[in-house]
């Protein structure tokens, strides 16, 4: 009780007429009560410790809590994880719990950095080989040849995120312009719409043999820049990840302020101004929201497309260590899929940031 | 006679889901130059209409508007808009706001520096030089409407339309606003058509008082002179008997004679 009216006097002593202040100062009050329950406090005892005696404490008590929260969270996780685990048995031998995942964990890094070696080898095997033979011969014709050692977990990462980067990015080029088209002309939505509601719900299982095909017959050319198997699983995660963002766009661009739109028409802005000046400003949170959901999907879709397809990358990874079933095999798979999770969250933790960057409201709270 | 601006017979009708809709019939108004005008009426009546019209933003359905000789089709910043929410963009700063539409309109008029110089000009015309790096959600609400009015002024318009600029503004704030605008107002002269429902700021501020009867097909009622001599303050004509006069006469046409549809109702 006393804590109570201590923190109420001392609000209402530091409170201004300034609402924002007034705000902080609710914000703290708040933090109090909460901390009240954690701090160390005895009625009888004269001194008593409080985060906001500190600089920053506020701040720090706030910060400790979300942080201590999540990590309890994983923890009571992982216990359950492993509780479960223990009782699953599958003839690939005992579901894996998060002690032998932590060991596959360091059986990938290792096999990484053996093949890593093994191909340094091999180029320096082959630059010697070739020095020899220019030493004997300096007209001797000399082959330098690829390393075709096996993927290994760190490379298919990487080919997967160069895919859902390329097939993103193209959808972002047709999604954000197509979403701005139809949310400033009416007719032109009210044609598109049909086709968008269609497409939109289609699975990227239906669209690969599709794709495959199509990519087979058109992508032909001598020394191709791309292999066709990273093409077709763009294009895959580019049919799949175009929705979200035009829908969102296009509902942006429609959601204009009235008032402004008539402020750009007194103005007499021309058309690419008007965009410029008013519709991108005004729409840019919505257009983060679709290519924040884009993206997700995009991952999603990747995952499924190269597992069907036997495209390199993380799906083709889960696919032949299924295939390959090994005592190890389960648990490298929950190695891949934490490794998908992970990865997904900081794709959306990065746009997170991009939206922060080029949106003009810094103080809304971004989710 | 021709006036400056000059309504003749306008009408519209919408189209709406149950029906067309008559909003305004066989309006008159001849304006001259650099006249105050208020238009007064209830809610609903048509005013903001008549202004959106004036503006270009809606099309009247018969008859027309010509201004200073030429027929109005089109919004364009000769007829410039002090909105009653602002409608600052809140993506730019005071400064940029304004320059969105002096870029604008001075695009081959203006080097860049002159056109700097104007809008410093124009943002210290409404006092808000001090706040002019601000973004409009750092500012207060009549600090925003001043920008509107500078926004508007800085494109040098033929008129300057105003739909309820004070409306959302509390009374002190409204009073330090209406002041400003009578100081402009006397200051370059300009033509200046307003929307508002608040008596005493239409007779303070009008040369006349368009009062409109209620709609449906609501038109024209009666128009007021106010004779009062410029400059006007409020503090002494508050008790003047010309004032209170004309004070009387608008109210008796709202509450007498145009009841406020809803009023029966309720």
């Amino acid at each position: 009780m006393r804590l109570r009216t201590a923190i109420a006097s001392r609000a209402r002593s530091h409170s201004g007429e300034n609402p924002e202040a007034m705000k902080v100062k609710d914000e703290e009050k708040k933090m109090h009560s909460i901390i009240s329950r954690y701090a160390f406090i005895k009625r009888e005892q004269t001194w008593r410790f409080e985060w906001s005696d500190i600089p920053g404490g506020v701040a720090i008590a706030k910060a400790l809590r979300t942080w201590s929260l999540s990590i309890a969270g994983i923890l009571v996780f992982l216990l359950l994880w492993q509780a479960t685990a223990n009782s699953i048995d599958t003839s690939l031998g005992q579901f894996p719990g998060p002690v032998q995942v932590w060991t596959q964990v360091q059986n990938l890094a290792d096999e990484h950095q053996r093949e890593n070696e093994r191909r340094v080898e091999f180029f320096e095997r082959q630059e010697t080989r070739n020095a020899e033979l220019l030493a004997q011969d300096p007209n001797a014709e000399i082959r330098v040849r690829p390393y075709t050692g096996r993927p290994t977990f760190l490379d298919q990462i990487q080919t997967s995120l160069m895919t859902v980067g390329f097939g993103f990015a193209i959808a972002m080029l047709i999604a954000i312009p197509l979403g701005i088209l139809c949310g400033l002309s009416e007719t032109l939505y009210s044609a598109v719409n049909p086709i968008i509601q269609l497409f939109k719900p289609v699975s990227p299982l239906a669209w690969l043999p599709l794709v495959t095909m199509v990519v087979s017959a058109l992508y032909v050319s001598e020394s191709p820049m791309f292999e066709k198997s990273f093409i077709t699983s763009a294009i895959t995660v580019a049919l799949c990840c175009l929705w979200p963002t035009v829908i969102n766009t296009t509902v942006g661009v429609a959601s204009v302020d009235k008032d402004l739109i008539n402020v750009s028409r007194v103005i007499c802005l021309p058309t690419h101004m008007h965009i410029r000046k008013i519709v991108l400003p005004s729409a840019i949170p919505l257009i983060f929201t679709g290519m924040r959901l884009s993206l997700a999907t995009g991952w999603m879709v990747l995952i499924a497309a190269e597992m069907l397809a036997q495209n390199p990358g993380l799906g083709k990874f889960i696919w032949d260590e299924f295939q390959n079933g090994s005592s190890d095999s389960l648990g490298r798979i929950m190695v891949a899929v934490l490794v998908i999770g992970f990865i997904g969250l900081i794709l959306d933790k990065l746009m997170l940031a991009l939206q922060r960057r080029v949106s003009w409201d810094k103080q809304t709270v971004l989710r | 006679m021709q006036g400056y601006l000059e309504i003749s017979k306008v009408g519209i009708e919408f189209n709406t889901e149950s029906g067309n809709f008559r909003a305004l019939q066989d309006v008159n108004l001849k304006v001259e130059k650099g006249e105050f005008i208020s238009l007064i009426g209830h809610s609903g009546c048509g005013k903001s209409t008549v202004l959106n019209i004036l503006a270009g933003l809606y099309q009247a359905t018969e008859g027309g508007v010509i201004l200073d000789g030429k027929e109005v089709n089109a919004p364009s910043p000769d007829r410039a808009v002090v909105f009653q929410n602002h409608a600052l963009l809140p993506w730019l700063t005071v400064y940029e706001n304004v320059e969105l539409g002096v870029k604008q309109v001075f695009k081959d008029r203006k080097s860049k520096a002159e056109m700097a110089e104007w809008i410093d000009h124009n943002l210290a015309l409404v006092h808000i030089t001090h706040a002019k790096h601000k973004r409009p959600h750092e500012i207060s609400g009549g600090m925003k409407q001043r920008v509107g009015i500078a926004r508007c002024l800085a494109m040098q318009p033929k008129v300057l339309l105003m739909d309820e600029p004070f409306g959302a503004l509390d009374a002190l704030t409204r009073a330090h606003l209406q002041d400003s605008v009578m100081e402009i107002h006397a200051q370059l002269g300009t033509t200046v058509v307003m929307i508002t429902h608040d008596v005493d700021e239409a007779v303070l501020l009008s040369d006349r008082i368009v009062m409109m009867s209620n709609g449906p097909a609501a038109t024209i009622g009666e128009i007021l002179s106010v004779t009062l001599p410029r400059p006007r303050n409020r503090l002494a004509l508050a008790e003047d008997p010309d004032f209170v006069h004309a004070r009387q006469q608008v109210l008796q046409f709202l509450y007498d004679k145009h009841k406020f549809p809803g009023a029966k109702a309720a």
